[in-house]
């Protein structure tokens, strides 16, 4: 980012310097084959006829753009898209409601909230459980016969066990409350860290203007904490697209009811398995694009807090 | 209400009986899950059938005897999980001091070029090079085997940048150079000055590698196909697919447990240093 703080008062390191590329080259090494390699070669089997149809290979042969043709010509694309989208967002509005509600709380020096390690320790808690065991949890928590539909069957609330998996409204909000619970202590950190960040003079200032709580709140935290706001919401983002082990496991990879979870990750997992390239390729290559535009917003929001 | 009242706003210590409200439901939330997996993990199959009760049963050593002698390799698959985030977390963090060390101790002409390089590639998701990572790793004939899950975690943009921004306000350069003026070469002075003034920022990173490896499914599902060799989200994954209704459901909940609790003791006992650490790197830079 900015080099230039760097080179002062370092004169006598010149002579040391060819060690900055023996101590990169590790690096160097391992992004180049791990990484780079397979991200051009992903670029370039997009553009062949690469599939296996029972036991027969089909291609490699080159066809230019007609896999991102099928692709997009297809309606199952949009679908899926669509999906990945609703999910997140069930699951971020509920988790930036919670997080600036919570980190606004624990920064706030009036309020005084005791036991605040003991919340934190617990609201991050899910966000290190595997997400492949939690999903088979919920799975088997909310199953037709399942400890959810026991326990609301008999406290009086249900008459009947409720099929939470076969619906796709309650599959989605499970799968959106689920992402909502392993990342909303995480955005809570994240935030507080930004509010703690925040010049307590002008807080009494404010106070001393006479604003309340929440004129504080929306008038000084909120325009201060835009570009913190902004890298959330852009890495949640990506997060969101990279959506896979929750509803994977949740339905079995096949998105129930009726392709309604199937995520885009999921699409591109599905080709992957079945071994057709070519497909898979466009996929990962719109993904990439997306991905990319989203990692470039982050990268300016990051480099513009740097520089301040 | 009069108008003076709207003007304070609600009274500090409403607000704080509402925060309290809000954090003990907020904890109830997050925590109730677990516990209902640790009470039915203690039940047996006959007991879960009849529905939910808030007291554990007895039944938790025959679920793990039963899980033991199942079908799935539960124990081979936690030591599979084991060997590869140990591994990646040692290697990661590592090589990621280094890559740091690089950048921040020395001036050299691409310096500037792979610093904005690997900040501009840090987002970039692993699944989306997943096809050219799998067919590479075929020709390599690595496919099937631990490396692909291992090695790459050498190059770790996200780490390399906590550790750099660690790395920039607790090295001075004094210290560097007054270990070059007693002779000290590069190498050992990254050894033997360097890692251990970042002890701190490395055991932080070494954790979230852990954690990230151990729950990570999707590219071991693509590159372990022997049973003997699959991690434990990939058993998980199986016992899904399977027909588990037919499966001892006490069972399927000790396993659930097993590959959830380690990782919560760990956590608990570790929770400073992780809590801490995340809102060290939330988003300096």
């Amino acid at each position: 980012m900015d080099g230039g703080k760097k080179k002062s008062g370092n004169s006598n390191v010149v002579k040391y310097n060819r060690w900055g590329y023996i101590f990169l080259l590790p690096f160097i090494i391992v992004y180049a084959v791990f990484q780079l390699i397979p991200f051009i070669s992903t670029i370039y089997y997009s553009f062949f006829e690469n599939y296996r149809s029972g036991l027969k290979q089909i291609g490699p042969n080159f066809i230019g753009l007609e896999n991102y043709v099928t692709l997009f010509s297809n309606a199952d694309i949009w679908k899926y898209t669509e999906n990945t989208f609703i999910m997140w967002i069930i699951g971020f509005l509920p988790q930036i409601i919670v997080s600036l509600l919570l980190a606004a709380w624990f920064s706030d020096p009036s309020l005084r909230i005791k036991g605040q390690r003991f919340f934190k320790t617990v609201i991050y808690l899910p966000n290190l459980i595997m997400a492949a065991a939690f999903a088979m949890l919920f799975f088997t928590l909310f199953a037709d016969s399942g400890p959810i539909n026991s326990i609301l069957t008999s406290l009086g609330i249900l008459s009947e066990p409720y099929k939470f998996m076969s619906n796709t409204g309650s599959a989605r909000i499970l799968v959106g409350f689920m992402n909502f619970l392993m990342w909303f202590g995480n955005t809570t950190i994240l935030l507080l860290a930004g509010m703690m960040g925040i010049d307590t003079s002008l807080y009494e200032a404010a106070e001393v203007d006479g604003a309340t709580a929440s004129e504080i709140f929306w008038k000084v935290t909120m325009p201060l904490l835009k570009p913190i706001f902004i890298y959330v919401l852009i890495t949640s983002l990506i997060g969101g697209l990279q959506m896979f082990d929750v509803p994977q496991i949740l339905t079995n990879g096949e998105g129930a009811p009726d392709r309604t979870t199937m995520t885009l990750i999921m699409y591109l997992n599905k080709h992957l398995f079945n071994k057709n390239y070519g497909m898979s390729g466009a996929l990962s290559v719109i993904l990439l694009i997306i991905t990319g535009i989203l990692s470039f917003a982050v990268f300016k929001v990051t480099t513009n807090q740097d520089n301040n | 209400m009069d108008t003076r009242r709207v003007k304070t706003g609600a009274s500090v210590t409403t607000r704080r009986v509402i925060a309290y409200i809000v954090l003990v439901l907020i904890t109830f939330l997050c925590l109730f899950w677990f516990y209902i997996l640790f009470i039915n993990a203690t039940r047996s199959h006959s007991d879960l059938a009849r529905g939910f009760t808030l007291v554990p049963g007895g039944n938790a050593v025959n679920n793990w005897i039963n899980l033991m002698h199942s079908s799935q390799p539960v124990l081979l698959g936690m030591r599979n999980s084991l060997i590869i985030a140990i591994c990646s977390a040692v290697l990661s963090t590592y090589f990621s001091t280094m890559t740091a060390y690089a950048i921040h101790a020395y001036d050299f002409k691409i310096k500037n070029f792979m610093f904005t390089f690997i900040l501009a590639v840090m987002m970039i998701p692993t699944q989306v090079v997943a096809l050219g990572f799998i067919s590479l790793m075929g020709k390599m004939h690595l496919m099937d085997t631990y490396i692909p899950l291992i090695i790459p975690s050498i190059a770790a943009p996200a780490t390399f940048f906590y550790l750099k921004q660690y790395m920039e306000s607790n090295m001075p350069m004094a210290l560097l150079e007054a270990a070059r003026i007693d002779g000290s070469g590069e190498f050992r002075t990254f050894n033997s000055i360097v890692l251990p003034l970042m002890r701190p920022a490395i055991a932080v990173q070494a954790i979230f590698t852990f954690v990230a490896s151990w729950n990570n499914y999707f590219t071991p599902a693509l590159v372990l196909t022997t049973d003997k060799k699959k991690t434990l989200p990939i058993l998980i994954a199986q016992l899904r697919s399977a027909d588990f209704l037919k499966f001892d459901m006490g069972q399927v909940y000790m396993m659930i447990a097993f590959s959830i609790f380690p990782v919560i003791v760990v956590y608990l006992i570790l929770s400073k240093y992780i809590v801490g650490g995340v809102s060290a790197g939330a988003v300096k830079g």
